[in-house]
């Protein structure tokens, strides 16, 4: 079923007389194709979670409209919409075993759709067994760990066949060995179901390694939507540049001159296409490359080394942070040098509009 | 005590004898005031022929007992007790479970309501009684406000307080009901609120109805305070006194409708007044009675909680 949000607005009334309405999502558009796991990002507070409120249904948009399909299901309520939430904290019946918290949404049905025990009990069956819990059927949500009690949630959401899964931050309760794992499952579980999932996260990383689109947004504003790797390649602007890699990008402000871009002094890249003005310059820390000729002299702090990769620790007088390179651990960069030189690669290389920070494109 | 040494290591012993010195105090306290009259209600129960003046007895039995069990008056308050406990308890649970299901779910003047709804608590046990009075009193010069009430309904006036036992009962009944109902009403009412909403947004989301809500979910999530309140209120309504005498007077035998603590205290200074061994032998009967009942509760509450 793939998902469309139409100048979606959600507005929040102030608590208190004084202050303002909260706009927490802002005539959102996106359109979410069948099959796929789609990652809402942003950093907290951005309205993620309340776009996906109003996906489920348990929210009420102010403006805009919400289709399933060709089903508008904007004024439809959240039972009739077909859809499985997965919460933060697992919201499981913790009174009820494993067996009847899944059964629960079944148990629901009524008139036609109504099942019998026997088929009740397969089918929770079967949705343990795809998350791999169905060992553990008897037990109650306290008597078990924080990953098992996401597969139970997970199963309870998948259980009644729901056309979109929906996942509130489902792995921020875990610690940081579960959570690789869980985010695997969930990919697995995902790929088999072949249902629809929209996946809510702050961390950029979980986003990046699971999903097959990436929403990116901001104080309830749309910025960016794409495959993961094609937002990381060709971010829009420099919010969205900042927000995605670990390490972050490295920020310069800089200045455009007879096609050429400098940062400090020194002329760092050929940039055509660009008129003379003053930008900022995010460089990917594996943008990077060490030359005894290079063209960017930055200030040595540090040289961290990681087998595989270099990480270069310095400082430039038009950044304001530390700047960190990765560089592979064939080049040799002496730690008690005073300076470093880099060549810095185009296509690494991302400039800024210094006003509304949009990108600039260059050749 | 356990904690205590792995955290101190060292110095358990002075450490076990500073945690018995902070607890003296309350200690002491309690076995001036509760254990030592306990034990000594306990030996009274079974001193034939005790004089209190004299301080002497003829000697140990249970011809108190049986004396007690053979008052027609005792066997009256204990038939009394049992019909208010089993008539008011669920009745009452019930009541307060469904005002505070609906103060939980409106917004609009919901602290109003809260307030009126606790105000019997608050309010002087023997002020009530008067007001009930005004309710249900048939004097020679009115009939009583409900029997103006049921009047209009054909139905011929009623003497509730000195009248058929149906009808003093049920005046008790509603009186204890209503006193002990904002108490229930206030403990059910945070319980309700500290149900996390989470929980009823999966269950919109999953398409329950309210009634399996209700049962399945809102039900089981506040059962600790329920059983808590079925409990105390039991014991509470066994210790039922003051209530009957805000409506009927001191002299409950007369009007037949005496409890046990009412016969506990008849004995010891009502008119017949001077027996402490029949007293506390009816005591230890009330105390054994509860003791039953409370030990029953837990085990069905317990059992219960088990299975859902």
């Amino acid at each position: 079923m793939n998902v469309k949000i139409e100048k979606l607005t959600k507005v929040f009334p102030s608590r208190d007389k004084k202050g303002s309405e909260v706009r927490a999502v802002d005539n959102f558009n996106l359109e979410i194709p069948d099959g796929k796991l789609v990652c809402l990002l942003g950093p907290s507070g951005c309205g993620k979670s309340t776009l996906l409120y109003m996906i489920c249904g348990l929210e009420s948009p102010t403006e805009g409209k919400i289709f399933f399909g060709d089903t508008d299901v904007t004024d439809i309520p959240s039972e009739k919409r077909g859809v499985g939430l997965v919460f933060q904290n697992y919201a499981l019946y913790p009174h009820l075993t494993v067996r009847q918290n899944i059964k629960f949404p079944l148990e629901n049905f009524k008139g036609d759709a109504k099942l019998s025990k026997e088929e009740m009990e397969k089918r929770a069956l079967e949705a343990a067994k795809l998350v791999q819990i169905d060992g553990l059927m008897d037990r109650k949500p306290g008597q078990m760990s924080g990953g098992q009690q996401q597969r139970v949630a997970i199963a309870r959401a998948l259980v009644k066949m729901p056309k979109v899964l929906l996942m509130d931050e489902p792995l921020s309760n875990l610690d940081a060995r579960l959570r690789l794992q869980t985010r695997e499952e969930i990919r697995r579980i995902q790929r088999e179901t072949g249902i629809t999932t929209i996946f809510v996260t702050h961390d950029q990383e979980e986003a990046m390694s699971i999903s097959d689109m990436i929403v990116v947004m901001k104080d309830g504003v749309f910025h960016q939507a794409g495959k993961p790797q094609d937002v990381y390649d060709d971010p829009v602007n420099k919010f969205v540049a900042n927000f995605l890699g670990t390490p972050a990008i490295n920020n310069f402000e800089g200045r455009v001159k007879d096609g050429g871009l400098y940062i400090g002094d020194e002329r760092v890249l050929d940039v055509k296409g660009v008129g003379d003005k003053d930008v900022w310059v995010g460089i990917r820390p594996e943008g990077f490359e060490v030359s005894s000729d290079g063209k960017l002299t930055c200030e040595l702090t540090g040289v961290d080394v990681m087998g595989r990769d270099i990480s270069v620790v310095c400082k430039n007088k038009a950044s304001d942070a530390v700047i960190r390179a990765i560089i592979s651990a064939e080049n040799d960069v002496d730690p008690k040098s005073t300076n470093v030189r880099f060549n810095v690669k185009p296509h690494k290389t991302y400039l800024f509009d210094k006003n509304t920070e949009e990108r600039i494109s260059f050749t | 005590m356990s904690s205590k040494k792995s955290l101190s290591g060292v110095n358990s012993t002075a450490n076990e004898v500073r945690g018995w010195l902070y607890l003296l105090p309350a200690l002491l306290f309690l076995a001036a005031f509760m254990i030592y009259p306990l034990i000594d209600v306990f030996i009274y129960s079974f001193e034939e022929g005790y004089n209190s003046a004299s301080q002497t007895s003829f000697g140990m039995g249970l011809y108190n007992y049986m004396y007690i069990l053979r008052d027609p008056y005792f066997l009256k308050a204990v038939k009394n007790t049992f019909i208010l406990v089993i008539i008011t308890v669920p009745i009452s649970t019930g009541l307060s479970l469904l005002i505070a299901l609906g103060l939980n779910s409106i917004k609009a003047l919901k602290n109003l309501y809260q307030t009126i709804f606790f105000l019997p608590y608050v309010t002087n046990t023997l002020a009530v009684g008067l007001v009930f009075m005004i309710l249900f009193q048939k004097t020679p010069y009115t009939d009583g406000l409900v029997n103006l009430i049921i009047g209009k309904f054909g139905v011929s006036p009623i003497d509730f307080i000195d009248g058929p036992y149906w009808a003093k009962m049920m005046v008790l009944c509603i009186y204890v009901i209503w006193i002990v109902m904002p108490f229930k009403i206030l403990i059910l009412t945070s319980a309700l609120a500290s149900v996390p909403d989470v929980y009823y947004q999966s269950a919109k989301i999953d398409g329950t109805s309210s009634w399996r809500v209700f049962w399945r979910i809102t039900l089981p999530m506040i059962s600790p305070m329920i059983v808590y309140l079925v409990i105390t209120g039991f014991i509470g309504a066994f210790k039922a006194y003051s209530d009957a005498v805000a409506i009927f007077g001191i002299n409950l035998n007369a009007a037949g409708m005496n409890t046990i603590v009412g016969y506990v205290y008849d004995m010891l200074y009502g008119d017949g007044g001077g027996y402490p061994s029949y007293a506390s032998a009816a005591a230890i009967v009330l105390f054994a009675i509860v003791l039953t009942i409370t030990v029953i509760n837990l085990m069905v509450s317990s059992k219960a909680t088990d299975n859902t």
